[in-house]
């Protein structure tokens, strides 16, 4: 027995009629919702970069950002500069925040000059440097926010990724991950160095802040060998700007 | 006569037991390997697929009887995606936090088998009340299959359920470390879910008569 539906005419019309009306349906769903979507990334970047430099409600065992509510008044009272390093020449931009690592990569990666934001902010005193920086995972991107002070020696960093595994790499934005960075040098006898997530657990309580090692999560090892590469390449781009600091 | 009749009732009760999704149809193998490292995790994609796998069938079985059946299993997908796109989107609006949380889940529920399963098998046949309880059925009968997965691998694997220690502190050497307890950090790999999925097989298959096979 034949269907109606089973005509070729019928098959091709449906699929034509579904594309469409599935189509459109998306199209104006992502539409009006993106200026939402794209003012929480907005504020969750602002979170981020107040989080590098200590400006949280973190309580005992969890990071916890400042509210969506107090955000803005926090970045304007805490960040008092922001600026773009872009072929040695350094130049103010308030909005610099809003710059996107990933296409900057993609520029760099095309021959062109990149444009490195770096925060700075003061709190009790002290003037922190924040950078953003962008590197690979395991299945996807992952990402951080770090505070340094002048010496680049890390004040606090806010590590975050696309798609990890959940339970093993994912838990590179848990505490117990991101607050062995605190107080690491990133230096070594005056030279960059980076900091390795390291397996052989010589430190587990992570007491030597001069080894340029942290500890690293058993199960995870390529998602810390990607956070371990992007810490490298990434924050060595902002060391001739730190060696301005020493000369003034 | 109740809110159900014995054989809607059935619907719900028989995926959670006898006809498992996980543990008898072997389906949703996938993300019961790969979610399952952490309690949340499991919790969260299990409430994910109640949802989807609830307004998809119900979706299918109206449109049952317009499909094209040459392209049944595209429309399906199609229908499959664009929920999750709708689920994602809408939380990304609305509730920010908890899509970062859901992250890479939100993707993984589309390629969820037991979902086109369910689909093709059921609601390609039936009403939608009756497919509404048959998605829920499902759903439930593989969320408690990974809730309990979950449980194991993390209390075994992190010594943690939902985040808290609750075996102690493996670092400060607290509780049932102290004790000289270590965490089994192979727990954490996919081999081991395989491997909890088959002792609660086993468990399931022993106790229930119904179950065994003949040779």
């Amino acid at each position: 027995m034949s269907k109606r539906t089973d005509s070729n005419l019928y098959t091709l019309l449906f699929a034509t009629g579904m594309v469409i009306v599935v189509g459109s349906l998306l199209a104006f769903l992502a539409s009006s919702l993106k200026p939402t979507i794209d003012e929480n990334k907005r504020i969750e970047k602002q979170q981020n970069i107040l989080y590098a430099m200590g400006v949280n409600e973190n309580d005992e065992s969890s990071a916890i950002f400042v509210s969506k509510d107090k955000v803005a008044g926090e970045f304007s009272k805490y960040i008092t500069k922001q600026i773009v390093i872009q072929g040695g020449k350094t130049t103010e931009d308030e909005n610099a925040y809003l710059i996107d690592v990933k296409k900057q990569q993609t520029a760099e990666k095309e021959g062109k000059e990149r444009k490195l934001p770096l925060f700075i902010g003061e709190k009790d005193g002290k003037t922190f440097y924040i950078a953003p920086i962008r590197g690979k995972g395991l299945w996807d991107a992952v990402w951080a926010y770090v505070g340094m002070d002048e010496n680049m020696v890390i004040q606090g960093a806010y590590f975050d990724h696309k798609g990890e595994t959940a339970g093993l790499g994912a838990n590179i934005k848990l505490r117990f991950f991101m607050d062995d960075f605190i107080g690491e040098n990133l230096k070594n006898d005056g030279n960059f160095k980076g900091i390795a997530i390291s397996k052989s657990n010589n430190d587990p309580k992570n007491i030597d802040k001069t080894d340029n090692e942290v500890d690293a999560i058993a199960g995870a090892t390529i998602t810390g060998d990607g956070v371990s590469a992007m810490i490298k390449s990434e924050l060595r781009k902002y060391v001739p700007y730190f060696k301005t600091l020493k000369t003034n | 006569m109740g809110l159900l009749s014995k054989k809607d009732a059935a619907l719900i009760t028989d995926p959670f037991a006898d006809n498992n999704p996980i543990t008898i149809q072997v389906l949703g193998i996938c993300s019961a390997l790969a979610i399952t490292a952490e309690l949340k995790a499991s919790i969260v994609m299990a409430v994910s697929v109640l949802f989807v796998m609830g307004v998809g069938n119900v979706v299918i079985s109206l449109m049952r009887n317009i499909i094209p059946s040459k392209i049944r299993i595209i429309a399906q997908l199609i229908v499959v995606a664009t929920l999750v796109i709708i689920v994602d989107l809408v939380l990304k609006a609305v509730a920010y936090d908890l899509s970062k949380t859901l992250g890479a889940f939100i993707g993984l529920i589309i390629t969820n088998c037991i979902i086109m399963g369910r689909f093709e098998a059921f609601a390609l046949a039936n009403g939608p009340w009756r497919s509404f309880l048959d998605g829920i059925g499902n759903a439930v009968g593989y969320g408690v299959i990974l809730i309990l997965v979950g449980f194991f691998r993390e209390l075994l694997g992190s010594g943690t359920l939902l985040g808290f220690k609750v075996l102690g502190d493996p670092i400060e050497k607290t509780g049932l470390y102290a004790l000289g307890y270590e965490n089994n950090g192979f727990m954490l790999l996919a081999p081991m879910a395989l491997i909890v999925v088959g002792i609660i097989i086993w468990i399931q298959r022993s106790r229930n008569e119904a179950l065994i096979e003949e040779n």
